[in-house]
């Protein structure tokens, strides 16, 4: 009777089960399409939550554009085209790299400025520090006060 | 003397594009949408699903598009705005019910007032998708040919609406 009771519980769960799940059965189903949805997700920015993936992301709106993404994916999109769907929407804000424009110049090419003017500071610093060593010799002054300093001493 | 300067120079620099940075507000981001064509939307009324309406309908007229919900807690900050605006009747406002229950939706309008003309439901989010919507609120102006002409993420303000939106509906308007 336990036996019988417990057969028709576990019946009932997994079919209820099944009911909830009723969303997720593409992922069951499409292995494959999960892993490169979860691939490209990591390439995008959430806009909600600006620090996330739209893969890490927990926002509805995250999974509202993953739950899009793998509609595309299933009608075989490729991801350049999925990618151009998501920027004419929400701009280039949403890669995480961003690509070469007149807008994202300063973005790519700013940090090798700087490595640029840093280096070049440093290169004139220590041309400087050379030449003042250098360009200092004695007075005939300075020579005679050296010679009687030292002097003093081995004595 | 200029050598002692140049570090003071590079402080007010720096400082400079500091105090620039923390003006920005990071949570707006430039949309692309811009200057474009209007998404195109077929949408069932809030009021009356049987009916379907799209943008074109809208054509001919500078309108607002505002998206709400009545789960949308900065929705309130404006909604006073919005209901001023719809008594002035300058610019008609049509609302998008951004993934919200109807029943919801439709009380949240009855109990604090109604400043849209009509409010197309977008149930799933998809259109909103389309719109580049990420934060509700968002509002956008769209022109007689249903171009955007701007976007404002978040509650609009007095200051957006009188500065900025209503002076740029004349413009597109003549």
């Amino acid at each position: 009777m336990i036996r019988f009771l417990a057969l028709v519980a576990l019946l009932t769960l997994s079919a209820s089960g099944a009911v909830q799940a009723k969303e997720a059965v593409p992922v069951a189903e499409d292995p494959v399409l999960e892993a490169r949805l979860a691939e490209l997700a990591a390439e995008l920015r959430c806009l909600v939550c600006q620090n996330q993936t739209l893969a890490e992301s927990d926002a509805d709106l995250a999974k509202d554009l993953r739950r899009e993404i793998r509609r595309m994916m299933q009608q075989g999109l490729n991801d350049a085209e999925i990618v151009d769907f998501l920027v004419q929407r929400y701009g280039d804000f949403v890669l995480y790299r961003p690509p070469l424009k007149t807008t994202t110049a300063l973005l790519w090419f700013g940090p090798l400025i700087l490595v640029v003017i840093g280096a070049g500071v440093g290169v004139v610093a220590l041309r400087r520090r050379r030449r003042r060593v250098a360009a200092a010799p004695l007075s005939a002054e300075e020579t005679r006060r050296l010679e009687h300093l030292l002097r003093r001493r081995a004595s | 003397m200029g050598r002692r300067l140049l570090p003071f120079a590079i402080f007010l620099l720096l400082a400079f594009f500091l105090a620039v940075g923390l003006r920005l507000n990071p949570s707006e981001v430039p949309s692309p949408l811009i200057d474009r064509p209007a998404p195109h939307f077929s949408l069932p009324l809030l009021a009356d699903p049987d009916r379907v309406v799209s943008e074109h309908d809208m054509l001919g007229q500078v309108w607002l598009f505002n998206v709400w919900a009545s789960w949308c807690s900065a929705c309130l900050d404006e909604h006073p705005l919005l209901m001023q605006m719809a008594m002035r009747g300058e610019l008609p406002i049509y609302g998008l019910d951004y993934k919200d229950r109807a029943e919801d939706a439709l009380e949240w309008l009855e109990h604090r007032g109604d400043p849209y003309v009509l409010t197309v439901a977008d149930q799933d989010g998809r259109t909103g998708i389309d719109y580049g919507v990420y934060g509700v609120p968002e509002t956008y102006l769209i022109d007689p040919h249903g171009v955007i002409r701007y976007k404002h993420i978040g509650p609009l303000t007095a200051h957006v609406l009188e500065e900025t939106i209503l002076p740029m509906a004349r413009e597109l308007r003549q």
